[in-house]
């Protein structure tokens, strides 16, 4: 009888124990989603609130996007020459080898092109934010600037969301712009398709709405890196072990919402339901 | 124990995730002396801090500064309050990304409309003051403990204000410098007619620098009186914890008293 009771209790402690992971599996995404929410809000506002801090803007801006010029070119030359090298060389079997630059442009510009340059930004400057913002919550210096009456989501994440809003469109142009030139440099160069009809075609497939949408993907894409690494960053907890983990969960979080923004975005463009 | 109290605490409690912290905490913070807030670990010290400096919000009850509510004030006036009173925290928190003369100046860039010229001239004069003036454009990180408690007093001095917090300004330190801080925490005091409020576990420093002793354990005030006076009003438990430190109260009073009528 005791046997069974206990194996009861046992059975009991196990289910609940189940069902409460499956609770929070379930609740700490929309849990996440209400938090970064909150910070957005917070932050939006505080853009239009006085004091307007231009030095941490401009600081921000020239982080966020000058730093990530490089990077993101060399990813961009890179995957412009693999489109190039994979395209020209399957098309030719079927004879559409000219179609390479058309279907390299607008791959680049509505998809490629804004989701590689979030995740090089991500990847960047994301993770740096994450540990700043971490180090900055573990050694007390976000509450300095609370006890200094500076409102610390005006000063540390507004700048940053708007560095992301305003930088990862024109780094996107510039990812474009690299992987068309090294698309060109592997299909003229190496394969030696014509010159002229690349461009040409290139120029008449490419319609100013792709490379628009694009843009606007790109500054969403920009905000939610910004936001998601402030967030991680600005609620660090445990030490410096807390900032290892921010910083890991501000990018691997950041690449899910690009991917999964990039779906929404695309479905809603072309006026599809999301499922 | 009697005096112009500019900081009255009364009956703050705070609860977090349903396990009460604080219960009811009455306590006075005394005009132009060093008040120390002592406790074993795990009393309440740092949550009471947090409550006084209002980086937390309490659940319960009133800290009055100067007969003004901090405890439940809101967007401006909280901040016109927060300017009155200075923060030194455990391990400084100077912005790792700027010097010490932008550590410095950042108070006076974000609440004053002073010059360039006249930031430069008040940080270089309370760096001066300190003894750090050699130290102004080196970074935090190329600084010793001792010279960032003295960035962090600085920082905290350089709006005039009031009142200043330590939180645990020894932690860490070797005891010279741990001495140095103490000196400067009553300097500081003396010298700019300072409150201050020093959170701390170190009974030596405590004695050292010590007007008034609040006692926490474990949420509660069971003590709020002179260093003198203290082994009298404490419990068994809070008595050996004092002891337990090796350190006789009177004899480093009479240290300190000592050392006070020698001068400097």
């Amino acid at each position: 009888m005791a046997e069974a009771e206990r194996t009861s209790t046992q059975i009991r402690t196990w289910l609940t124990s189940v069902l409460t992971e499956a609770a929070r599996l379930v609740l700490t995404p929309f849990a996440e989603i209400g938090t970064l929410y909150k910070m957005l809000v917070s932050a939006v506002f505080a853009i239009f609130r006085p004091p307007f801090r231009v030095g941490n803007y401009v600081a921000a801006i020239e982080f966020v996007g000058i730093g990530s010029i490089f990077i993101v070119s060399l990813t961009g030359f890179f995957t412009g020459a693999v489109l190039g090298l994979q395209l020209v060389e399957n098309f030719r079997k079927v004879g559409l080898e000219n179609q390479t630059s058309a279907v390299v442009g607008f791959g680049l510009a509505r998809e490629l092109g804004p989701v590689f340059t979030a995740l090089m930004v991500s990847s960047r400057a994301g993770s740096a934010m994450a540990a700043q913002l971490g180090s900055m919550r573990v050694s007390s210096q976000i509450d300095a600037l609370k006890t200094m009456a500076v409102h610390p989501i005006q000063y540390l994440v507004s700048p940053r969301l708007v560095a992301g809003l305003v930088t990862v469109p024109i780094l996107t142009a510039i990812f474009n712009v690299v992987a068309v030139f090294g698309a060109w440099l592997v299909s003229v160069k190496m394969l030696a398709l014509d010159s002229g009809i690349f461009l040409d075609n290139l120029k008449q497939q490419l319609q100013p709405e792709d490379i628009t949408h694009g843009l606007v993907k790109a500054s969403v894409f920009g905000v939610a890196v910004c936001l998601i690494a402030c967030r991680q960053g600005y609620h660090t907890s445990g030490g410096a072990e807390g900032v290892g983990r921010a910083t890991n969960r501000a990018v691997v979080h950041s690449a899910i919402a690009i991917l999964a923004l990039d779906y929404v975005l695309t479905a809603l463009s072309l006026g599809q339901g999301l499922f | 124990m009697k005096g112009d109290v500019i900081v009255e605490v009364r009956g703050v409690t705070k609860s977090y995730g349903g396990r009460a912290v604080l219960h009811g905490v009455d306590f006075d913070v005394l005009r132009g002396k060093t008040n120390v807030i002592i406790g074993p670990s795990g009393s309440g010290k740092s949550v009471m801090m947090r409550q006084l400096i209002r980086l937390e919000e309490p659940d319960g009850g009133q800290i009055l500064f100067d007969g003004v509510d901090i405890a439940h004030a809101k967007g401006k006036a909280l901040s016109a309050l927060r300017r009155r009173f200075g923060m030194v925290f455990q391990h400084s928190a100077l912005f790792d990304f700027m010097n010490v003369f932008d550590n410095v100046a950042f108070p006076l860039r974000e609440h004053t409309k002073l010059s360039r010229a006249e930031i430069r001239d008040r940080v270089f004069h309370r760096l001066e003051t300190l003894g750090i003036a050699d130290a102004a454009y080196k970074m935090p990180p190329e600084l010793s403990g001792g010279m960032q408690r003295r960035v962090a007093v600085a920082r905290a001095l350089v709006l005039e204000t009031e009142l200043v917090v330590y939180d645990e300004p020894t932690t860490g330190l070797d005891p010279l410098t741990t001495r140095t801080v103490d000196e400067l925490i009553l300097e500081a005091g003396e010298r700019f007619g300072l409150t201050s409020v020093v959170i701390s576990h170190d009974m030596a420093s405590v004695f050292r620098i010590a007007d008034t002793v609040t006692v926490l354990h474990f949420g509660h005030v069971i003590a709020s009186t002179t260093p003198d006076r203290i082994m009298d009003e404490v419990t068994d438990e809070v008595r050996e914890f004092i002891l337990a430190s090796g350190v006789s109260p009177t004899s480093v009073m009479r240290g300190r008293a000592s050392s006070r009528d020698e001068g400097p």
